[in-house]
């Protein structure tokens, strides 16, 4: 996978037609002839609408590539809601441009967009493809953004999200999400453990394009496989498995294809994530007879004993400073959450009127939130506490159980496992707020998820 | 140096564990261990906790029947009943109480097995806590079994939290057949 990025053909000197500046706000306009623009706006008061046609086709062989590329891009764009995302099946009547000349301005801005995409890919020689893609500002007809990307034929999806990833960024300033992956626990391979006790599904540790597309198995020892979370650099994955018959943590580094076991042979270990940096791991032990946290450097020196309760102390999560864990503990009678130091110290909780709440999972700035699972009824709903105030909100609603909640890295959307689709659990994404609800996966049951960076 | 003296204890360890493995003879009065045991206070009969799935009453258990038994087949129909919780709890009430110490008769009367303690939870938790719950019931259990007399050394502890339910469904009938430690012998 060889994705040549560059050639910034007409990204820049877009100069601002004078016409333009008074639409925005009613300030007088300042006369700044010579002002580089690249941000399109919508109408004021609304987001900019945009459109993306299917890629042009310039060689036969890669129809199928210019139909995904306008497709996810499309899919992409939409999922941060920063634009409205003009639907692809009223541009039928749109003329085909065959060169970025001849793209139908008049007839796009009669659908109403702001914003049209305008894409080409061709075959650059048996195994590679070229594609370009232009963003054009529909009122002033200038390119606003342009790119090129060289490389596998078989990997368009990337480059439709690579192009999302830098429109949000050049457009909105926004980190977007169109390049991770989550990673999940499922049981779909439908294989037993062997072993003394009959009929215990395997399950195995997957990962998935935050979209759902192109989902893997990573590990295949044929035990149990649970809880994994993705390393900061997004190219290891710990998680916690029973291969030796007893529960300890592994770290996978996926593109190596290589295994890690930091805490070799030191009790029974699970629940691990990595801290914000990637240099150390918090963790749950039964070393010193009871369930305590833990937290020790990556490759398994210097671990220290963070919590010292009879009660259980578990399930981990950092703050992004890294200065923080929050965690789960059942010293006041039920599990519910709490907040301490990196270092043992300043305990405090957090949740006050849950029967049972467990998985807090800290938001990445600027969010200074921490998702977790509570009991609602018979199952459990995601909430959000929100540190400044102090207040909780709920985002789901009895839809099922909802348990589990992981933060996207820009910390705008959450995974969660949920049973709300005739009672297996699945991977699903939202939004922050609750909505835009996706399915991510659909064979087997599939837990605890994780989002990389 | 240290080479022949390694040798030399692991043909030593051999050599017990083989001696071990010969299970009581003939002459020994052997009791079943579900009837009266002498010493340990008179069982409460534990049936509550055993209509699960070995829901056939304990077969009359004789040394021969047991001791002559694979391990599979030992663990498929375990002379050694599962202890039940109740929701969210790791305590072992009185009937749980009662097949802890059944079971630890028997394990007196063979020695020479190693015992798997796991625990496990029903499906009305949470998972990541589940992992913690059943840690607790498991280790609740071999207290128990070491303060009858049972050596350390034979029991190993593991949580399954609520990731392997006995009874897949979902109900209370289910929930607390899920609720409980189960044994698994791993050697005999």
């Amino acid at each position: 996978m060889n994705v040549t990025l560059g050639t910034l053909v007409a990204a820049c000197a877009v100069v601002v037609v004078a016409a333009q500046v008074p639409q925005t706000p009613p300030t007088p306009a300042p006369q700044q002839p010579s002002e580089i623009q690249l941000v399109i706006s919508g109408e004021p008061g609304t987001p900019p609408r945009y459109a993306v046609p299917d890629f042009v086709a310039l060689s036969p062989d890669v129809a199928d590539a210019a139909k995904t590329l306008g497709q996810v891009l499309w899919d992409d764009l939409n999922f941060e809601r920063e634009f409205y995302m003009i639907p692809r099946d009223t541009y039928t009547t749109i003329p085909v441009a065959r060169t970025p000349e001849e793209v139908p301005f008049n007839a796009w801005r009669e659908l109403g967009a702001d914003a049209v995409v305008y894409g080409t890919v061709q075959k650059a020689d048996a195994n590679t493809v070229r594609v370009q893609v232009r963003l054009f500002n529909v009122r002033s007809r200038q390119s606003v953004f342009a790119k090129e990307y060289t490389g596998s034929a078989t990997t368009a999806r990337l480059y439709a999200h690579t192009m999302s990833d830098e429109i949000h960024q050049q457009q909105r300033a926004l980190r977007g999400v169109a390049r991770t992956k989550l990673t999940f626990a499922s049981d779909r391979n439908r294989e037993k453990v062997a072993g003394p006790v009959q009929n215990r599904d395997v399950k195995e540790v997957y990962i998935a394009d935050y979209d759902g597309d192109n989902q893997r198995r990573v590990t295949t020892n044929r035990q149990l496989n649970i809880t994994p979370v993705w390393a900061p650099d997004a190219r290891g994955i710990a998680y916690t498995s029973y291969r030796r018959g007893y529960p300890d943590i592994f770290i996978a580094l996926i593109y190596q294809g290589i295994q890690e076991t930091p805490t070799n042979g030191v009790g029974q270990n699970w629940l691990p994530v990595f801290s914000p940096d990637g240099t150390r791991i918090c963790f749950t032990s039964n070393r010193d007879g009871n369930p305590e946290l833990y937290v020790m450097n990556r490759d398994g020196s210097n671990v220290r004993r963070i919590t010292n309760n009879p009660a259980i102390d578990t399930t981990p999560t950092w703050s992004p400073n890294g200065t923080q864990i929050s965690f789960v503990s059942d010293r006041g009678g039920t599990p519910q959450i709490y907040i301490m130091g990196a270092d043992g110290l300043n305990l405090r909780r957090i949740t006050q009127n849950e029967s049972w709440a467990d998985r807090p999972t800290w938001a990445p700035a600027p969010f200074n939130e921490i998702a977790f699972t509570a009991r609602t009824g018979p199952g459990f709903d995601i909430k959000v506490y929100d540190l400044a105030s102090g207040t909780t909100r709920q985002i789901t609603f009895g839809e099922g159980s909802n348990e589990s909640p992981a933060f996207s890295p820009n910390g705008r959307h959450l995974a969660f496992a949920s049973s709300r689709n005739g009672g297996r659990y699945e991977i699903y994404t939202m939004a922050r707020d609750g909505k835009n609800v996706k399915q991510i996966t659909r064979d087997g049951s599939n837990y605890t998820p994780s989002w990389s960076n | 140096m240290r080479r022949p003296t390694t040798i030399f204890i692991v043909l030593l360890m051999c050599a017990g564990a083989c001696a071990k493995k010969q299970p009581p003879l003939g002459p020994q009065p052997a009791p079943p261990p579900t009837a009266t045991a002498p010493a340990a206070p008179p069982a409460p009969a534990a049936p509550p906790a055993q209509r699960v799935e070995e829901s056939v009453p304990v077969p009359a258990i004789s040394e021969d029947s047991i001791g002559n038994r694979t391990l599979d087949d030992l663990n498929r129909n375990s002379p050694l009943q599962p202890a039940f919780f109740g929701l969210d709890s790791f305590e072992l009430d009185d009937a749980g109480r009662a097949v802890v110490a059944s079971n630890a008769e028997i394990l007196k009367k063979y020695p020479t097995w190693m015992v798997t303690l796991e625990g496990h939870c029903d499906e009305r938790g949470t998972a990541e806590y589940n992992l913690a719950l059943g840690e607790r019931r498991a280790v609740a259990v071999k207290t128990y079994l070491v303060a009858l007399g049972i050596s350390p050394d034979r029991l190993r502890t593991v949580s399954y939290g609520k990731e392997f339910p006995f009874d897949a469904g979902h109900g209370e009938s289910a929930w607390s057949k899920n609720r409980r430690a189960h044994f698994v012998i791993t050697s005999k």
